[in-house]
């Protein structure tokens, strides 16, 4: 057994003091970088840290650009973003676990590819695409978060990740399925902590705070602590406090996702009132095509990091497809159901589904004809689901 | 600054209020932290009835140590719970929600949560801190109570810089924070006993590396006014805690670096 | 015995994903190590009467405890703390199977497949430098191996019976703490329990924490001589199938209780 030794004097020496001056240095340099005598860029940043939003409450349209130009130049500009990580790779079964403990693979994933579009103040811009398509990669690099590979971007004139908590000032964000409120405490109190937290003036707070209450009804849910809130009373209140700094623009994650049908009308409505009403613009990300519809002027489209349509939701539809489905639930087992301007594209049982384009045989019509030849039980006519729709749009970009 | 204090106390204030919604488990929980100090100690004394004296330490001079050390970094512990629990908030994509307030990140976490429980190991720690005091032949002067309450300050913002430590790391890896757990709580438990029963280039680590000395050991020895057995000088012992200071300021530093990392690599 | 191996392998292979986790455990569990024999060292050097047991034999005990620190049942299973939590508790009612058993093996593999990972790396390198001595003789070791088996079912119990406890909300925890304690402070893992003092010897050798720890560490050693493992592994059984026993009826009461609640 190796023996303590027995000489313990402590030599005060060199590294002692080299760690000293090191440590002292350091001090040095953050009484420094907190001193006014800073220009570029952390200086604007203090400023814009300091300094309270005083603005008309309620008039978010009047909000210009931070360098004062007009309101009609973009608010949000992105040219050709690309961002690429890195994914460890795990390896399947117990022998693969124990390879992986010597040698890690890495599999590289683009979640950007050359994004470009341009936004105006007071567009509803709805971005879809399938899951993994890049859309919460692009929020994250307009909110500063993420510092993108390469491209060009600027939000209300400035660069996003270089200015952090500038741009994040004039920004609200709302996660579907996270809330950002204080779990245990009533929705009143994160309210107020909000107010301290992005320094809103006291009476300005005061005035957005009643007018998002009686837009979103939530009077009797303010005292209630945020735990015990159901799913749409949390969406509701989770888009107030989104707001209570009154940002002009505003991106929405998922937000009717697991609602009912009534929280999802109240937000849709909401949502539409804020833009059309107040001019707020708004990029929502949504798997759902009906939010899509309801809201939004513009449509684009994501797919494995690139833009494969970027227009009206008008536009997309006509160019992609024009069809409906037609689900008709028949009153029994029909063995050949045959029409000659509609192809059936499911059969199960009783319920068959037909693919129809509405100009060859308008809805009404076809129903009439199938109704008229077979006992029909219910029947119901959609769009066809958005995977479809970007599933189409892969296939024609890629010959 | 006294913005973000004020939004700083602000946060604790809602943590605390958000915590004593459940009274009933808070005493039961700190009552356990209680229990476990306890634990710790009786060991201590049994060794110390066992053995007598621990080299030429007597368990009055040990229980010194002991309850400056556990005062501190209880203190710490209720603290610093955001540090503490950010690689899980980084692994849940949690920290974006940070990002996304207009404050700096180091504010935000500081104030995320105020672990009221912890008061259950402050309580025992000062329990055997004040039995020190009564059991050991020194005269309370203010300077040695001032010394005593830099040395408890000075050691929780020694290991408050290790918590920050361990949350920057989080952005590099998950999962080999066990590294600094084993030097914050190691640490705890190497700062029990006075520094000089410990082999040199360990006495020597947690000198320069990890100050822990400074805002334990060597206050403790000026308090005692014993002559050190490892011959610093005393006024260096009177100065000692403002390095724990240092340590915390240098390890800020490191966590905006490791912000800025996270930031271009995404999570 | 299917579900108990099906468990430990998946386990084992979660632990080997997170690989960094592993090397920097094992660097956590020798510096403990280290700061304990450093502070053993100290007191053995304080006086020169003799005591219980010898310094080398404090050594390998204090190695071996950290060797094995996987094994001591101080905490109750995360996954059913959990399920009490969220209530999913309820899920498990309606298994077709004992839900005890069940539990017991989960909580067999909780205990076994870390111990199996971190054992051996701390026991080479404590074996190499850090002074950890071969067992005492032959018989010493397998007295201690067979110790160590009835170690692993008396924790298993031990550690259910903590789990179980947590079906009663607030002072289950309480309850579950102070198990706790009292597992560290009487198991030998704080310090030997040859080392407290002389009157508490007859307590601590009664009560059941003794066997997860000091039982094979003192046959180990040679402390203890190989011909008493008998009945020190008769100790640990009749107080395993007593805390199983008790664990059983607690388990029926707690959720009876949740059930009446509506959880």
């Amino acid at each position: 057994m190796p023996v303590l030794g027995e000489s313990w004097r402590l030599r005060v020496s060199g590294p002692f003091r080299a760690s000293l001056k090191f440590s002292f240095a350091n001090v040095l340099w953050v009484v420094y970088t907190r001193s006014p005598r800073l220009s570029g860029l952390r200086n604007r940043e203090r400023v814009a840290r300091r300094e309270p939003r005083v603005l008309g409450t309620l008039d978010f349209n009047r909000y210009s650009t931070r360098r004062g130009t007009s309101v009609q130049m973009a608010q949000i500009i992105v040219e050709n973003l690309r961002k690429t990580f890195r994914v460890a790779e795990r390896r399947a079964g117990l022998w693969g676990a124990i390879q992986g403990l010597v040698h890690r693979r890495h599999r590289e994933v683009h979640a950007l590819d050359g994004v470009s579009f341009a936004l105006e103040p007071g567009e509803l811009m709805g971005y879809i695409g399938p899951n993994g398509a890049g859309k919460s990669t692009t929020v994250k690099v307009l909110s500063g978060i993420l510092v993108p590979d390469s491209g060009r971007c600027e939000v209300l004139g400035r660069v996003p990740w270089k200015e952090r908590i500038a741009t994040v000032r004039d920004l609200g964000v709302v996660f579907g399925q996270r809330t950002q409120l204080w779990w245990d405490l009533p929705v009143i109190e994160s309210f107020d902590l909000l107010r301290a937290i992005y320094r809103v003036p006291e009476s300005q707070h005061a005035a957005m705070r009643e007018e998002l209450v009686a837009m979103l009804d939530l009077e009797p849910l303010l005292d209630v602590p945020v735990r015990q809130l159901s799913l749409g009373q949390r969406m509701r209140c989770d888009l107030a406090a989104a707001l209570l700094h009154s940002p002009p623009i505003l991106f929405l994650d998922e937000p009717t996702i697991g609602l009912d049908a009534v929280s999802k009308l109240a937000v849709r409505d909401f949502v539409r009132k804020l833009n059309r009403e107040r001019g707020v613009t708004i990029i929502l990300t949504t798997h759902d095509m009906d939010d899509i519809e309801a809201l939004c002027d513009r449509v684009i489209v994501l797919h494995e990091g690139q833009v494969l349509s970027d227009g009206t939701l008008a536009d997309l539809r006509e160019t992609i497809t024009r069809e409906r489905w037609l689900t008709v639930d028949f009153a029994e087992p029909v063995a050949d159901v045959v029409d000659a301007d509609a192809e059936v594209l499911r059969k199960d049982g009783e319920r068959v589904v037909f693919r129809f384009d509405p100009d060859t045989v308008p809805a009404a019509t076809l129903i009439s004809r199938i109704t008229a030849r077979y006992p029909v039980h219910d029947l119901f006519v959609e769009n066809p689901p958005i995977e479809e729709i970007v599933a189409r749009i892969y296939g024609d970009a890629r010959p | 600054m006294l913005d973000g204090l004020r939004l700083y106390l602000r946060y604790l204030g809602a943590s605390y209020r958000g915590k004593m919604q459940y009274r009933a488990s808070f005493v039961m929980q700190s009552v356990g932290q209680l229990l476990t100090g306890v634990m710790e100690f009786v060991a201590i004394w049994a060794l110390f009835a066992r053995f007598g004296t621990l080299r030429d330490w007597t368990l009055p001079e040990v229980a010194l140590f002991y309850g400056l050390i556990t005062v501190a970094f209880a203190v710490t512990d209720a603290l610093a719970r955001g540090f503490d629990v950010f690689p899980g908030m980084v692994k849940q994509g949690d920290f974006d929600r940070i990002l996304l307030r207009p404050r700096s990140t180091t504010l935000q976490l500081a104030g995320l949560e105020l672990d009221v429980r912890r008061v259950g190991r402050l309580l025992q720690g000062l329990v055997v801190l004040l039995w020190a005091a009564h059991a050991l032949e020194v005269v309370w002067s203010p300077a040695r109570l001032a010394l005593a309450v830099a040395a408890i300050t000075g050691g929780a913002c020694l290991f408050y810089g290790l918590f920050v430590l361990q949350a920057t790391i989080a952005f590099w890896t998950i999962e080999s924070l066990e590294i600094i757990n084993t030097v914050t709580y190691g640490g705890k438990e190497t700062g029990m006993y006075p520094l000089t029963i410990y082999r040199r280039w360990f006495r020597r680590f947690f000198t320069f590396v990890v100050p822990l000395a400074c805002v334990n050991y060597f206050p403790t020895v000026a308090i005692l006014g014993r002559t050190d057995p490892l011959g610093s000088p005393v006024v260096f012992q009177w100065f000692a805690p403002s390095v724990g200071v240092l340590f915390l300021v240098v390890t800020f530093q490191i966590w905006k670096f490791g912000v800025r990392h996270y930031r271009s690599t995404g999570s | 015995m299917r579900a108990y191996w099906a468990i430990l392998s998946a386990r084992f292979r979660t632990l080997l994903q997170y690989r960094a986790a592993a090397l920097a455990g094992l660097g956590t569990q020798v510096f403990w190590g280290f700061i304990r024999i450093m502070i053993f060292d100290a007191f053995y050097r304080s006086t020169n009467a003799p005591q219980p047991m010898t310094f080398p034999q404090v050594v390998s005990y204090v190695w071996l405890s950290q060797a094995f620190l996987r094994m001591l049942p101080w905490m109750p299973d995360p996954d059913v703390r959990m399920m009490i939590r969220t209530g999913n508790v309820a899920y498990e009612l309606l298994r077709p199977v004992d839900l005890y058993r069940l539990w017991y093996s989960r909580a067999l593999a909780n205990l076994t497949s870390p111990t199996l990972l971190r054992c051996v790396p701390v026991l080479v390198l404590a074996a190499l430098f850090f002074g950890l001595q071969a067992p005492a003789s032959l018989s010493a070791a397998a007295a201690c191996v067979a110790a160590m088996i009835g170690a692993v079912l008396l924790a298993s119990a031990v550690a259910n019976l903590l789990s179980i406890s947590l079906l009663w909300t607030i002072s289950g925890e309480g309850v579950a703490h102070l198990m706790s304690v009292a597992v560290w402070l009487f198991s030998g893992m704080m310090i030997p329990l040859p080392l407290y003092p002389d009157w508490a010897q007859t307590v601590l050798s009664l009560l059941p924490f003794r066997g997860l720890m000091d039982t094979p560490f003192r046959l180990y050693t040679g402390h203890v001589p190989a011909s008493q493992v008998a009945a020190l592994i008769a100790h640990q059984l009749v107080w395993a199938v007593l805390l199983i026993g008790v664990g059983r009826w607690l388990l029926g009461r707690g959720l009876r209780r949740v059930v009446v609640q509506g959880g």
